[in-house]
């Protein structure tokens, strides 16, 4: 199959100056966008697949969290184990009344309490204060509601794993995996470098520019291949049926109730690489990068040292 | 140049999320988009019997797994007049009707039902809010009171009738809990009514004096407070149509995951 996704073929655009009426259509047809002054060289980034599996999977994951946080809120309590040792949960979001009788959230962490009123424990549902988990705007639907939140989670799963074989499968046949994501002995030599580069926001240019680093390869590769799977088996280990026909499931996750835990704890994952990924996206340049994600073509900046990226 | 355009994609992106959001609890109002939701319930439950097949047993456990306390979910005491009575003599004049499309309707007393050979088990119970419970089960395993009582070709479900009112109407009509199983589940061999927990008689809080166990389902599968058991070729003419009591209200049929 295709694999010169790295060597495509890099076209020089005179930078024009930009109209506000026609950004749309200029944003979509590759208009370019970067330095100012000087020619501007892009090179086809991202294919049609990937593009395809990454929107449809940034709209189902968001579905998954939302409906997620959704049922977790019918028990918001996590714990550890085969069952729920209700006396001792790992996390839970409670409420509680205070001396003058206002509602309080709570949210324990093993042995500490947190006052986390109007978002955790209890918060805002339809104009009064409310015990539930997590506040309306973070669940799907809004308001409490197991059987409907259910429904979408049990929907959104089959796409969700459906969407993320089809990338596996596209990323192995085409070299993607071995070529983009698949961290190489060279790559983790560099890490400490580039972990020192990231964090003072130095983005790699020109040629560099091309190619995955290797926090990028880690990352994705660690998102795609070990965060996905594992919500989907800690999520499969939840169902009393597949329990019944593998065994296994249990012991490798310690119990029905971990595994839970650790669902929750991949949703988070998921989130927690989400903020990042968005926050990067906006540092190196957010609408080469959102352009490279819905036509594919990336717009490399030459490399002229260390001007901070707007 | 560029701050205008950027305004405007920012805003764009900002209201389509909003407007996404919103536009999700619309959807989840109409009457249509939960069907299409619900349509993965029937692919669910084929993959899932694909995968266990008709007899995959349930994890046992050993008794230093066993709550405590068994948490009681649900009804706590079907709380009327007729039940009260019955519980006050030991459930002495209690009797659990099978009926419906079976050759040979039963009618079994609770000293019936001991008779019978027993199955203990200690399984774990996963109700469908996230939270297990550990405990141990005895009773009567359904599939022989189904080879007694024979279903005829074309049943194709039990239907469990319960004795608590979960609602009442104004006009002083309740609506009991109710739950189905098709065959295959009804036949597990895990699947009792059982008359027991941890040793004990089944406590009222727990569904005196028998409730169903079916261990490959979620909680709300597990009917509280049998009274009679009917055996259906579908369950369109029953309440809701959906086959159980929080079926009906939009829970799915298929409580295996």
């Amino acid at each position: 199959m295709v694999s010169d996704e790295t060597a495509a073929s890099p076209e020089r655009e005179p930078l024009r100056s930009d109209t506000t009426g026609r950004a749309l259509i200029r944003f979509l047809t590759f208009g370019a966008n970067s330095s100012p002054g000087g020619p501007v060289t892009s090179f086809y980034r991202h294919r049609l697949p990937v593009r395809l599996t990454h929107w449809f999977n940034a709209i189902v994951i968001t579905i998954m969290l939302m409906s997620g946080l959704q049922i977790f809120n019918a028990h918001p309590a996590l714990y550890l184990g085969k069952s729920s040792d209700f006396a001792h949960p790992l996390l839970s979001l409670q409420a509680m009344q205070d001396k003058d009788g206002q509602l309080r959230g709570i949210t324990q962490l093993g042995p500490w309490y947190f006052d986390t009123t109007g978002v955790l424990g209890v918060s805002d549902a339809s104009g009064t204060l409310a015990t539930r988990g997590f506040p309306a705007w973070a669940t799907l639907p809004g308001p409490q509601w197991l059987a409907m939140g259910r429904l979408w989670h049990l929907f959104f799963a089959w796409f969700f794993v459906l969407n993320g074989l089809i990338f596996a499968l596209y990323a192995w046949r085409s070299g993607h995996l071995r070529r983009d994501l698949l961290p190489k002995r060279a790559d983790i030599a560099h890490l400490g470098q580039e972990i020192a580069d990231h964090a003072r926001l130095r983005f790699p240019k020109g040629e560099a520019a091309k190619r995955y680093n290797a926090l990028q390869k880690l990352t994705y590769f660690v998102v795609v291949f070990v965060l996905g799977p594992l919500a989907v088996l800690t999520g499969l280990t939840m169902s009393p049926t597949l329990d019944s026909a593998l065994h296994p499931l249990l012991w490798i996750f310690g119990g029905r109730q971990t595994a839970r835990t650790i669902h929750f704890l991949c949703a988070f994952s998921f989130l927690a690489f989400f903020v990042i990924h968005i926050v990067m996206v906006v540092l190196s340049g957010t609408w080469n990068n959102l352009r490279s994600m819905i036509t594919g073509r990336f717009f490399l900046e030459p490399e002229t040292g260390d001007r901070p990226h707007g | 140049m560029d701050r205008d355009r950027r305004r405007f994609l920012t805003g764009a992106a900002l209201s389509a999320g909003a407007f996404t959001l919103a536009g999700c609890d619309g959807l989840s109002r109409t009457s249509w988009w939960p069907r299409v939701l619900a349509g993965a319930e029937a692919v669910t439950k084929r993959a899932q019997r694909l995968v266990a097949g008709s007899w995959s047993l349930a994890p046992e456990y050993t008794k230093a797994d066993i709550a405590p306390e068994f948490r009681a979910n649900g009804t706590l005491d079907p709380g009327t007049p007729a039940y009260a009575q019955m519980a006050a003599n030991g459930f002495r004049n209690w009797r659990i009707p099978v009926g419906g499309l079976v050759e040979t309707p039963l009618d079994l007393s609770l000293a019936d039902l001991r008779a019978m050979p027993p199955r203990t088990q200690i399984t774990r119970h996963d109700c469908v809010e996230g939270w297990s419970c550990i405990g141990e089960w005895t009773g009567t395993p359904l599939r022989l009171l189904l080879a007694e009582a024979r279903p005829k070709p074309n049943a194709n479900y039990v239907v469990f009738y319960c004795a608590d009112p979960m609602s009442t109407d104004q006009d002083g009509n309740s609506t009991f809990y109710y739950e189905s199983l098709d065959l295959v589940e009804a036949s597990h061999p895990q699947t009792l009514l059982a008359y027991k927990l941890n040793g004990e008689d089944l406590p009222v809080a727990h569904g005196a004096p028998v409730r169903l166990r079916c261990e490959r389902q979620l909680g709300y599968k597990h009917a509280k407070y049998v009274q009679r058991l009917e055996l259906v070729e579908n369950f369109d003419h029953i309440n809701g149509g959906k086959g159980g009591y929080w079926e009906d209200l939009g829970y799915s049929w298929w409580g295996g995951i």
